[in-house]
């Protein structure tokens, strides 16, 4: 299955990209609440470098000089040149924002927009003044890819006319100490020579003190190697690359050089030129480089087809010191990451397939609960407490299912920071941004669904919600606007919610609006949540002109569909001065839910769990009659009205009583409450969720459908559409009599 | 005999990558996320009684970083000479001083390319069937 390791690595490196950028943004997050810590500092440079690395193994070019650029800037506060105020903490916001694009991009492979990326490369770079030009400079030479590249180089030299005398490189090196302490072993690099011909090596023993002076870790041998080769001194060099500065090296090339090769003269690296701790070592060493070459003319070297000379043995290997041959211990526990927890990483394809699986096994149970009850056996039988048990584990594993899929919501809520600092420095305004509950967890293919509607949301409570800087200072409030996403869960479904503290929705605009675009009759009383519900109105827009911001072709009439589409409700509560709210209900999962089910005209059908707040049996004494059409049951102190689901439904004629039908009391998100009556109570039980919208489109107060243990086909319901419709239709929204 | 080697990144990706290369050049791969968990992993292979053969570790990363991770592998008796090669993004001449002074053998600038990378490490731990 892993045909390519290479394809895996890059989709995953994209995916460490996500989770760096996220604690990158974290580290920001904290920095801005005046966190200034080292170690602060330093996750966020890290997650900045570490996705440098490697966007170069893939050679993504732009990620690369994105990141450098923005390392560099960074590693000045870390060091401390550069002060982390306000404004550069707001600045690498935008960078991360900047960052988050690019790799985005990369992994897309779609082209940039630079534009934004060189407006943010030029503020960064405004920071620290003329340093990063030179930076950039040295960039060209550290990234570009394998400028520093050692593979060899043979076009040329392969090409050369091959002449008279065999051409070959002459090498000498003596190692000083430290080379020996860096842990590096001459031997292997004479083994290393051999890989490029033939070599012939003489040991050099002339520096070799007495045998009661020799101090081992001291280099007193050197050598001289003979090569017959074409490769150039560079390659030899290369060999030799890790030592530079530790070693007298000198190599030259011998042998009648090919028309075209112009580095005839032999390179020397000169041991201790910049090395600062070398030259004590070397001189104090050998007070001279062999200064007696051997005669370079015995170099016409050996034919290739003789035996291959080995390589100098008798190499004092101070280094080779023994390995502690410790006890084989039995630790067999070798992952012992430090402190963080071993995950594993899974195709989203292959959990799909567990949670259809589990689906069907919820589906099984309920046939076979359905079979033991027609069969009549007793509750206290082996069966069935066999079977209780066996119920009890489904949903077990169903929990567990659906626990892979579920992500907390703060990557979201880290893209809708973002949101917020774009579009509130387009309308210009300042605007604080409060998070609540981003760990709160739902299953991933809903958090990605509701990126869009929330970024929408989010928009408008910006650009629409907040009110202008010189409208709050009228209005006696802060200057900063604020806005807050919270997210919790509530009676096993996740209640989002967009909060600004604006100047609240201004209903007689909207209605004026709604009118004038003939989206309602003029002159309806409406209740001021009727008035709200305008704003999800398809065409509705209630900025006076459309801006940058809201004239994106998206309204709210697309994001409650989107909501919908998810299984969830949104719901507007507003207040003059004080600010909006927007809420978001939905499901925690779209694929198992717990349902009552139930009888109404007949068919059998699911009303969600989660939105039933308690049921009733209706008596006679607790009816009122409201005008023509509508019922109302009183419930401790509170009427509601009620609505008949069969009726409602289409499936009979409104009943002339009701009375001894059961009642379904549904909690709205906005606590206005409604009462679903229906025939009879069935059971309570677990759901799987089978969609319907591919085949059938969106259906208004319908959810999904399901398989029921017999085998037939039930109706999932939406009881709050369902009730929305009803109450538009009627104008008739519920009241509250108790206040 | 293949060379065990033990590779420190806190990058996954880099970490793939090493074990890929290194694997692929017939070598037996170790991995770990960061100077003292790659103590600690190297502490485990010892144990074994499989000390890695060479070491490649990166430089920035938390808790502990590639310059305290080299020193206390150096710090160790059996370990003094072990080759201990940098991985790092970092511009050569600075790296090779910094690494040096620190008592790494050799250094690899990211990106690294797995063919000279396998030659680095035979370089510095000898061939293993050789």
């Amino acid at each position: 299955m892993p045909n390519d390791p290479m394809a895996e690595i890059r989709a995953s490196f994209f995916i460490e990209c996500e989770e760096l950028l996220e604690s990158l943004q974290d580290g920001l997050t904290a920095m801005d609440d005046g966190d200034t810590d080292s170690e602060t500092i330093n996750v966020c440079f890290r997650a900045v470098h570490s996705i440098k690395g490697g966007a170069g193994a893939f050679g993504l070019e732009d990620l690369v000089r994105f990141a450098h650029r923005f390392e560099t800037v960074m590693d000045e506060i870390r060091n401390g040149r550069l002060e982390p105020t306000r404004d550069t903490i707001a600045l690498f916001f935008r960078g991360a924002d900047v960052l988050y694009d690019i790799v985005r991009a990369s992994r897309d492979g779609e082209s940039l927009d630079t534009a934004t990326t060189e407006a943010v490369l030029g503020d960064l770079e405004a920071l620290v003044g003329g340093v990063i030009e030179e930076e950039e400079a040295e960039e060209e030479i550290d990234f570009a890819p394998m400028t520093l590249s050692l593979d060899p180089i043979d076009d040329d030299s392969a090409d050369a006319p091959v002449e008279a005398t065999p051409p070959g490189l002459l090498i000498r090196f003596h190692p000083a100490a430290e080379l020996f302490s860096s842990g590096n072993e001459p031997r292997h690099m004479l083994a290393a020579l051999r890989d490029l011909g033939e070599i012939t090596t003489t040991c050099d023993f002339s520096m070799l003190p007495a045998l009661a002076d020799l101090v081992p870790e001291e280099g007193s041998i050197g050598w001289e190697v003979s090569i017959a080769t074409n490769a150039k001194k560079e390659e030899a060099a290369e060999v030799f690359e890790f030592v530079d500065g530790l070693c007298e090296l000198s190599i030259e090339a011998t042998g009648t050089p090919s028309a075209g090769l112009p580095d005839l003269d032999s390179i020397v690296i000169p041991g201790t030129v910049d090395d600062g701790e070398a030259p004590e070592a070397a001189s104090g060493e050998e007070p001279e480089p062999d200064p007696e070459p051997e005669p370079v003319a015995a170099t016409p070297t050996p034919p290739p087809e003789a035996a291959p000379t080995p390589a100098a043995k008798p190499v004092p290997a101070p280094a080779a010191k023994p390995q502690a041959a410790a006890p084989a211990g039995g630790k067999d526990s070798k992952q012992a990451a430090g402190g963080a927890k071993a995950t594993v990483r899974v195709d989203l394809d292959r959990i799909e397939r567990l949670v259809n699986l589990v689906g069907e096994l919820v589906i099984n149970q309920a046939m076979l609960s359905q079979s033991v009850a027609e069969a009549g056996i007793p509750a206290n039988s082996a069966v069935s407490s066999g079977l209780e048990e066996f119920l009890q584990l489904t949903r077990d594993i169903q929990e567990s299912v659906m626990m892979i899929r579920a992500q907390p919501v703060k990557s979201l809520f880290q893209r809708m920071s973002r949101i917020v600092r774009e579009s509130s420095a387009m309308v210009g305004k300042s605007v604080r941004f409060i998070t609540d509950g981003e760990q709160t967890e739902i299953d991933k293919t809903v958090i990605e669904r509701l990126a869009d509607p929330l970024t929408h949301m989010v928009r408008n409570a910006v650009d629409h919600g907040l009110e202008t800087t010189e409208g709050r200072i009228a209005a006696g409030k802060p200057a900063d606007g604020v806005v807050t996403l919270t997210a919790a869960h509530k009676s096993g479904r996740v209640v989002l919610e967009i909060k600004d503290d604006g100047g609240g929705i201004n209903r007689e605009v909207v209605k004026a609006k709604a009118e004038e675009k003939g989206l309602i009759p003029p002159g309806v009383p409406m209740s001021d949540q009727e008035i709200d519900n305008l704003l999800f109105l398809p065409g509705f827009s209630t900025a006076k002109e459309v801006s940058d911001l809201s004239g994106r072709g998206v309204g709210m009439d697309v994001v409650r569909s989107s909501i919908q589409a998810l299984g969830g409700r949104v719901t507007i509560t507003s207040e003059p001065g004080i600010g909006t709210t927007f809420s978001i209900s939905l499901p925690l999962t779209l694929a198992v839910l717990d349902g009552m089910v139930v009888e109404a005209g007949g068919e059998i059908l699911v009303v969600p769990l989660g939105s039933i707040s308690e049921t009733l049996t209706l008596q006679a004494s607790d009816m009122e009659q409201l005008g023509a059409g509508t019922q109302l049951v009183r419930i401790r102190e509170e009427f509601v009205p009620i609505l008949d689901m069969a009726e409602k439904l289409g499936f009979r004629s409104p009943l002339a009583s009701y009375e001894g039908s059961s009642v379904l009391l549904i909690a709205m998100e906005d606590n206005t409450r409604s009462a679903l009556v229906v025939d009879r109570i069935v059971e309570q039980r677990q759901v799987v969720i089978k969609g319907l919208q591919e085949s059938y489109g969106r259906i208004p107060g319908i959810a999904a459908a399901t398989i029921l243990g017999n085998g037939r086909i039930a109706l999932i319901l939406d009881p709050a559409d369902l009730i929305a419709s009803a109450g538009s239709s009627r104008t008739m929204p519920a009241l509250d009599l108790a206040g | 005999m293949s060379l065990k080697i033990l590779a420190v990144d806190d990058s996954r990706t880099i970490r793939d990558m090493l074990k890929l290369a290194l694997a692929q050049a017939g070598f037996e791969p170790q991995v770990a996320e960061d100077g003292l968990h790659g103590l600690e992993v190297l502490e485990d292979m010892v144990d074994d009684g499989t000390p890695p053969d060479a070491i490649i570790t990166d430089i920035n990363m938390p808790r502990m970083d590639g310059f305290g991770f080299i020193d206390a592998v150096r710090a160790r008796d059996d370990h003094s000479a072990m080759p201990i090669l940098v991985l790092s993004t970092e511009s050569a001449d600075e790296l090779k001083a910094r690494a040096r002074a620190s008592g790494a053998t050799g250094w690899i600038v990211k990106p690294f390319d797995p063919v000279k990378l396998v030659r680095a490490i035979n370089m510095v731990a000898g061939k293993g069937a050789a």
